[in-house]
């Protein structure tokens, strides 16, 4: 690609486009030999999107900068949604995507450290917002600025330890903590909300001493203008719940929760792609 | 002088934080830190109340940027209820945590089997990259604590509870080097932990009264474990016996048995508490006389094997004598 058709393209690239690219790649990496959480990566594409292109202080050519933000997947299922972000933001080629489950990869069904950009391994449920915590403290001895972020699931807050971190992230005041939980709706199974009703949500974080915020999570500007704006009280850490549709955007997996985990066919492949909007910039 | 190894710890930790800001002392309200060690160590102590997963979580996070986290809890909520965490969190990344697990062994006494730990030994050390430490008098703790500011990776350190004796003077405590306290070429003694090794001391004693001569080492570090020292002192021997304060499987026994197992084959006892849980009320002194973690335990059955097995070029056979039955014979 030409410097003038790059300048071009970025031109064109919206955070919905890029949102759009990122669940094409997770389009074609679960239609790989061993599949992927696909439902799951569908419903906190807009979360990456607005974290990795708009929110986080984060660059590809310095990764261990120790100024940067920090990002953990804490629903580590989500792997090939957090895979595509970070080829899509430049942490390593999009072509290293096709590897994806494949013997020799690094590219492996939860997030490893080998991968550029994954600061710590995740996939057993209820670690992350206690190692964000760590994050924060340190960074908060160290005399900085950044910020750390922790995207869990919704099925995720069932684990107790979810509660031990959220307590102590409140008890030590850390601001500069920013958690988000992907509110699907689903897990494996079934509704969340038959399995292990949580709701009121927002009003068991608030009850903990966090400062919330309860949106659309498939509006990326909206959520790229809220993650942006936080800590949104001093001295509490923010949780924003957003909104989200497993699966969204596929009729055929939108909202079920059969799309948790799915190889795609030949034929849903396909269709998958054809469910996706139709923009200038994508391949 | 008799002391405990968590306060030995303890009363080493306090004045390293100040020498090195990288340091933290993260604890889980343990009680082992009173306000004079609270106000000395300032903002490098933090009391994240009693929540052992989040305690290890928060510990890789902070040595995930660059700080040596000291954490502080019991063995048992260690090894058991926070595994996962030191697995995932600590181990997989290779992190410089410091796990401090106090109340190791049979050290909670009359406390319980809930607040025992005597699975640790086995658990902590098949992670990959852990170094697991059971310092057996409170000089060897301040030494291991020193060390352990620039050790590479994760640290599980076992400590007791009350206070214990000391060892006498030995070769200096190093982690990973098995401190080889005597020498004999008959039978090697193998311990760890405060009671294990004086038994082991006190029982080559009296094994040279009967002309039996036993080395004995204080094998301290379980994982990396010194198979050089332990294969050097095991080559001429015929019989080897391990003893400590956990259950008999997995521990140090285990690992002895591995080691000589694949290297100098030759008859290995492991004595250690029977593989039950704890119904007997009782401090740690009585609960190791109890299960008999004993000089005269060891004499026993040195003697008793040294009786039946003769010498033998060859490895071990099937029709050698069955090893007794401690768990039987100690739980009826």
């Amino acid at each position: 690609m030409t410097v003038t058709q790059l300048l071009e393209r970025e031109a064109l690239d919206t955070l919905e486009t890029i949102a759009t690219r990122i669940r094409s790649h997770v389009i074609d990496m679960c239609a790989g030999p061993e599949g992927g959480h696909l439902g799951g990566a569908f419903s906190c594409a807009d979360v990456l999107t607005a974290l990795y292109f708009s929110v986080l202080n984060v660059d590809p050519d310095r990764p261990d900068d120790p100024d940067r933000d920090r990002f953990l997947l804490s629903k580590g299922h989500a792997a090939v949604g957090l895979y595509a972000t970070l080829a899509e933001r430049g942490f390593f080629p999009v072509r290293e995507l096709a590897g994806y489950g494949r013997p020799g990869s690094r590219l492996m069904g939860h997030p490893v450290r080998a991968v550029p950009g994954v600061e710590l391994p995740t996939g057993s449920l209820g670690h992350g917002l206690a190692l964000a915590c760590g994050f924060a403290l340190a960074n908060r001895y160290a005399g900085r600025t950044s910020r750390s972020f922790v995207l869990l699931g919704d099925g995720e807050l069932q684990e107790g330890s979810v509660w031990e971190a959220v307590i102590a992230a409140a008890s030590l005041k850390l601001d500069r903590l920013v958690a988000i939980v992907d509110r699907n709706g689903l897990q494996l199974t079934g509704a969340t909300e038959d399995i292990a009703p949580m709701e009121p949500l927002a009003e068991r974080w608030r009850s903990f001493g966090w400062s919330v915020r309860d949106v659309d999570g498939h509006d990326p500007a909206l959520l790229a203008e809220l993650l942006d704006g936080a800590p949104w009280e001093p001295g509490k850490p923010s949780v924003l719940i957003a909104r989200t549709v497993k699966g969204h955007g596929l009729p055929f997996l939108a909202g079920r929760s059969s799309s948790h985990y799915v190889t795609l066919s030949p034929r849903n492949h396909a269709r998958a792609h054809n469910a996706l909007p139709r923009t200038e910039s994508l391949r | 002088m008799n002391r405990a190894t968590r306060e030995a710890y303890r009363d080493t930790l306090i004045p390293l934080l100040s020498r090195h800001p990288e340091l933290m002392c993260l604890d889980s309200d343990t009680g082992l830190f009173g306000a004079d060690h609270v106000a000395e160590a300032g903002e490098q102590y933090l009391n994240l109340g009693i929540a052992e997963q989040n305690l290890m979580g928060v510990a890789a996070g902070m040595a995930a940027c660059g700080r040596v986290p000291f954490v502080n809890t019991m063995a048992a909520f260690a090894a058991s209820r926070a595994l996962e965490s030191i697995k995932i969190d600590i181990a997989y990344n290779r992190l410089p945590v410091r796990i401090m697990a106090t109340h190791g062994g049979l050290a909670a006494g009359h406390l319980g089997p809930t607040h025992q730990a005597l699975e640790d030994l086995a658990v902590l050390r098949v992670l990959p990259g852990m170094t697991v430490v059971v310092p057996a008098d409170a000089a060897a703790t301040e030494a291991f604590v020193e060390q352990s500011v620039t050790l590479p990776g994760p640290l599980y350190v076992r400590l007791g509870r009350k206070p214990t004796p000391p060892l006498p003077e030995g070769p200096p405590p190093v982690i990973g080097q098995a401190q080889w306290l005597r020498h004999g070429e008959d039978v090697v003694l193998v311990a760890c932990g405060p009671y294990p090794v004086l038994a082991c001391l006190d029982a080559a004693d009296e094994l040279a009264g009967h002309g039996i001569e036993a080395s004995v080492l204080n094998m301290h570090t379980l994982r990396p474990l010194d198979t050089g020292t332990l294969i050097a002192a095991a080559r001429p021997a015929r019989l080897v016996v391990t003893l400590e304060e956990h259950w008999r499987s997995g521990g140090l026994g285990g690992a002895v048995a591995e080691a000589l197992a694949e290297s100098e084959p030759v008859r290995v006892l492991r004595l250690g508490v029977p593989d039950t849980f704890v119904s007997e009320v009782g401090n740690q002194e009585h609960l190791v006389r109890h299960y008999d973690l004993t000089a005269e335990r060891v004499v026993g059955a040195v003697r008793a094997a040294l009786d039946t097995s003769a010498r033998s070029d060859r490895p071990a056979r099937p029709d050698r004598p069955a090893i007794p039955d401690y768990d039987k014979e100690l739980v009826s």
